[in-house]
């Protein structure tokens, strides 16, 4: 089974590599670096200041390993999936353990050079662990109950740990991403029905396990104007950003709701709004456009792309790209409530970043080596 | 193996690519609802937010607008505004307030309860707000500070304006301003968008009068805050609207003169144009400085202005209340000849005394004063002629004469505190007191005592409308409010020359004037008797009398009783002097001048200051001298203004 003794395995020179690069991915993703980089800038106030200069400093860090991510064969990741998902999960315990605590959650892991947020990693550890394994079983065997179980477990144990960090955002996220490989890889929608309605049976039981700030939110989200002062006011002062935005927008560096700090969370969630608000309508329109060419590119990869751990892999990661980014874009415009999911690439936030060039390097790995046949 | 490894890629790759096509036609649908969102805030409702983000983002302060100015007949401001030194202090820029505060102690020597206030004041508020440690620094303190700048940092020195009086003279006339109460913005409605720091309003006088006019409209600032309200930049100012100035009547010179000679006394003086009612001169005695009152007066100053016997705080002018004294004798006089109730040449023996229904009433000359006419009776200011006047002529027709001449009733509209007085009758006893009218009460009426209570401007207008020939006069103290009697004076003027057609063609009526008598020989009888009272040997005032003709006047004195002398007191001929300060008599003394060809009426009123002539008219007869100095100046400035209105 080792990769290097595959007959079928065709070594690549650098220079070949280089050619096989999916360049409206790369440049998209580059696109998309420079406007974070602008946007953190202006969210520091207009200076480089800790917040901006160590966010430009990991998006090109994080950018070569994306490069050297995807030069790794794609066999290489889908021999290690299971290998990748195991280190995750006894990171995550680890966070239980010996976590950082900040605000009342434990998340992250002091690695001295800096915290590193494992949920964010699992985001991608889930997609991978569980495309690998539906590459590995027969089509015949995916809807046994034997197959199903795995998976609920791997889906589960991670769930429930980054639930009682808590964050509910990302442990939400995980499940989701989860959800569509599985149901991407053939499990009847029977199965789904039967799962979602012990769910919501067994919901109560969920709510009354919730932070009291994690029922607020949800509250709040229903009808923000009731508690116009508490959490009710970012989604308010957001949607006034935006909106005050308007078609051109307050150009860089003049969002009055960015600069008096009326919008809170500006460096992370809320990155989204500070952009639009400078930027308007445009300038929001050609972001949603970037964020829409990714996933188209990364889909297009996944259907060229010949073996099935590399197309669940690329519709997987897609998908919880696109869901990462609607739900972020959402919650900031007020259709969902404020969960604490960060933008890919926009926000601020090393391990959301690590997560994401991770994720799209073996995307583009998927590309560079699409006519490889794993067996 | 190979075989049913490719069925199952192709059956898996199948199943895969359908469910991806769902997913992905479900994500379109997502990107278009977020897109849909995304145009509904940023397009349709964008200048909604705007508007949201600028209220978030701006706050306005309104800033006091200057107020009106107040000026004298000739332009000189008897209130204005002036430029005063404060000192603010902003806790958030200094690096430690107490350090600062202990500084601030020894350099303008505060107390140290001061400094404690000025802590609670600050705990109170935002660390960027501005607390005024002081309302108005002298220069001297203000350049210290200047000069410790730089050590004194969140410690602003601050450049603005308050209202300024000049002088005490008008402090009763003018009035004062203060800080707003509670009161005054409940009651005055004008007020609502005025509660401004900084803003003063008048309480009483004509500050208090003309000050929804005097206030102005409030200007603003407009600047940026952050989410926590901390001032970032200033975006905008409009200092607002300026009040209007207003132009009195009053003389500053007369004024100054008026305080000079009611000096050490309680009372009050009034002067005014006899043709058209222009009040020169105001003023009240112990007066007080309307300065200390715009930063708020201090407990101990209020309760000395308070508690002071001679109520300095009190328009004795328009609000003190005296019983008129022998100075209703000229309406008296007047009365009984417009009645025909008495000839001027009747003859009435004065033993010190009269006797009716078996009460006694004194002369105040306890010998009498023998036999005397009319003229004479007035000239020395006989009593017991008086008791026999009144007793023919009744209350009543006394009364509406009193009336007629602008008795018992408020002259000026512009004092909230003016008082109307009392002129006595039959009605009004029964409807205020309830009882029946006593003749002995008539006795008493005529010689302006009993329950005749008149103000020292109203015995002015009588004076001035005896003086101008008998034509009613409408008083004012706004040198631009339209005078309604303004052609007395041409009127006055036309018959002097052409003496012969005065009862043919020219009826007064035609000059839309209003004549106060019958026979204007009765009016031309009772100035000729005040003349004689003056300048005449015998006369009551008689002492006081200019001989140079310029200067000649023609009065009356008046003595109103406070409490009755006893007779131990009248056997003993006890002088006022001898009885105690609050239980003297007040005295008046109304005049007109000059005798020629009068110009001008005053009165003066002394509380307690025993008799008319010894301390009211020599008062008169200082400010008198004045009022002629100043008539060419007057008359000069009057042409001016005219000039100016063509």
């Amino acid at each position: 089974m080792l990769y290097t003794r595959n007959s079928l395995y065709t070594p690549f020179a650098i220079r070949d590599k280089f050619f096989q690069l999916d360049y409206t991915l790369l440049l998209s993703i580059l696109m998309l670096g420079v406007i974070s980089i602008f946007a953190q800038f202006s969210s520091s106030g207009g200076q480089f200041d800790y917040h901006s200069k160590s966010h430009a400093i990991r998006f090109c860090v994080f950018f070569f390993f994306f490069l050297g991510v995807s030069f790794i064969n794609i066999r290489f990741w889908n021999d290690y999936s299971l290998l990748i998902f195991i280190l995750l999960v006894l990171l995550l315990v680890a966070v239980k353990i010996i976590g950082v605590q900040s605000q009342g959650s434990r998340r992250w892991i002091n690695l001295f050079v800096f915290n590193l947020q494992p949920s964010e990693l699992m985001k991608i550890g889930i997609i991978l662990f569980l495309s690998n394994y539906y590459h590995k079983i027969s089509s015949s065997d995916v809807n046994k109950f034997r197959y199903l179980f795995y998976p609920l477990v791997a889906l589960l144990v991670p769930f429930m740990l980054v639930v009682s960090q808590p964050d509910l955002g990302t442990a939400i996220l995980i499940l989701i991403s989860g959800i569509v490989i599985t149901w991407l890889a053939g499990v009847k929608w029977k199965i789904f029905a039967y799962l979602s309605l012990l769910s919501i049976i067994l919901a109560p039981v969920v709510i009354s396990f919730l932070k009291p700030y994690q029922k607020s939110r949800i509250l709040t989200f229903l009808n923000p104007d009731s508690d116009p002062l508490g959490a009710g006011y970012q989604i308010i002062q957001s949607k006034i950003a935006i909106g005050s935005g308007g078609l051109f927008g307050k150009g860089f560096l003049n969002g009055s709701q960015a600069y008096l700090n009326f919008l809170p969370e500006k460096h992370t969630d809320f990155i989204f709004t500070l952009y639009s608000e400078e930027f308007g309508f445009i300038g929001s329109s050609l972001m949603i456009f970037l964020y829409f060419l990714i996933t188209f590119r990364i889909t297009r990869i996944g259907s060229v792309t010949r073996s099935i751990f590399g197309k669940l892999y690329c519709y997987g990661f897609a998908t919880a790209f696109f869901i990462y980014v609607a739900v972020n874009m959402s919650m900031v415009l007020g259709l969902l409530p404020i969960v604490g999911a960060p933008l890919p690439i926009l926000s601020y936030g090393g391990s959301s970043m690590l997560a994401m060039m991770f994720g799209l390097g073996i995307v583009m790995s998927c590309n560079i080596y699409k006519n490889n046949n794993i067996s | 193996m190979l075989s049913f490894n490719s069925s199952n890629i192709v059956s898996k790759t199948k199943t895969i690519s359908r469910r991806m096509f769902l997913l992905s036609s479900f994500k379109a649908v997502v990107l278009i609802g977020i897109f849909g969102r995304l145009a509904s805030l940023q397009i349709n409702d964008s200048l909604k937010y705007q508007s949201l983000a600028d209220k978030n983002r701006f706050r306005e302060s309104k800033i006091a607008p200057p107020r009106g100015i107040i000026e004298d007949y000739f332009g000189a401001p008897l209130a204005s505004n002036t430029k005063i030194y404060q000192l603010h202090i902003i806790p958030d820029s200094a690096p430690d307030i107490d350090v600062l505060l202990f500084r601030l102690k020894s350099i303008l020597n505060l107390s140290d309860q001061k400094i404690l206030l000025l802590k609670k004041q600050i705990a109170k508020r935002k660390s960027w707000d501005i607390t005024i440690v002081s309302d108005n620094l002298t220069w001297s303190e203000f350049s210290r500070l200047n000069l410790f700048l730089h050590e004194l940092t969140g410690a602003q020195p601050v450049v603005s304006i308050a209202r300024h009086y000049h002088d005490n003279s008008s402090a009763h006339a003018v009035g004062y301003v203060s800080e707003i109460s509670a009161n005054d913005l409940k009651n005055k409605k004008y007020l609502k968008n005025l509660n401004i720091e900084g803003v003063a309003i008048g309480k009483t006088g004509l500050e208090s009068a003309l000050d929804e006019q005097m206030l102005g409209s409030p200007g603003y600032l407009r600047y940026e805050v952050n989410a926590y309200g901390k001032k970032i930049k200033q975006v905008a100012t409009d200092v607002g609207l300026k009040g209007k100035t207003f132009r009195t009547t009053l003389d500053q010179n007369i004024q100054n003169i008026s305080t000079e000679a009611l000096e050490n006394v309680s009372g009050a003086v009034c002067v005014m144009d006899i043709y058209n009612g222009d009040i020169i001169g105001m003023v009240s005695a112990p007066n007080f400085n309307p300065n200390s009152f715009v930063h708020g007066v201090n407990k101990d100053e209020w309760r000395g202005l308070i508690e002071n016997r001679d109520k300095p705080m009190l328009n004795k002018a328009v609000s003190g209340l005296y019983p008129p004294g022998s100075t209703i004798k000229t309406l008296t006089a007047l009365s009984a000849l417009e009645n025909d109730v008495m000839n001027p040449n009747q003859l009435i023996k004065c033993k010190g005394y009269t006797d009716l229904h078996g009460e006694r009433f004194h002369c105040w000359k306890k010998k009498g004063h023998g036999t005397l006419n009319m003229r004479s009776a007035m000239k020395r200011s006989c009593d017991v002629y008086f008791y026999e006047v009144a007793r023919k002529l009744g209350i009543d027709r006394l009364s509406e004469t009193a009336k007629k001449f602008g008795l018992g009733q408020k002259i000026l509209e512009n004092f909230k505190e003016e008082k109307a007085g009392t002129v006595p009758n039959t009605k009004w006893k029964l409807n205020n007191i309830g009882k029946n009218w006593y003749i002995g009460e008539t006795l008493h009426s005529g010689i302006g005592q009993g329950y005749f209570l008149s103000t020292p401007i109203q015995l002015c207008l009588m004076t001035a409308q005896l003086a101008n020939g008998g034509f009613k006069i409408k008083p004012r103290i706004l040198a631009d409010e339209k005078n309604t009697v303004n052609n007395l004076k041409e009127y006055l003027d036309y018959t002097k020359k052409n003496p012969i057609e005065i009862n043919r063609k020219l009826n007064p009526q035609n000059f839309n004037l209003q004549p106060l008598f019958r026979n204007q020989e009765n009016i031309n009888f009772v100035k000729e008797a005040m003349f004689a009272a003056s300048n005449e040997p015998g006369g009551t005032s008689y002492r006081s009398r200019y001989v140079k003709k310029e200067f000649m006047f023609a009065g009356k004195t008046g003595s109103s009783q406070i409490k009755k002398f006893t007779e131990a007191q009248r056997e003993n001929e006890t002088k006022q002097s001898d009885i105690t300060y609050l239980e003297r008599d007040h005295a008046w003394f109304v005049a007109f001048v000059p005798v020629q060809d009068p110009k001008y009426a005053i009165s003066v009123l002394v509380e307690h200051g025993g008799s008319g002539s010894s301390a009211a008219a020599p008062i008169a007869k200082k400010i008198i001298k004045k009022v002629i100095e100043r008539h060419e100046i007057r008359i000069a400035q009057n042409n001016q203004q005219l000039g100016k209105k063509i």
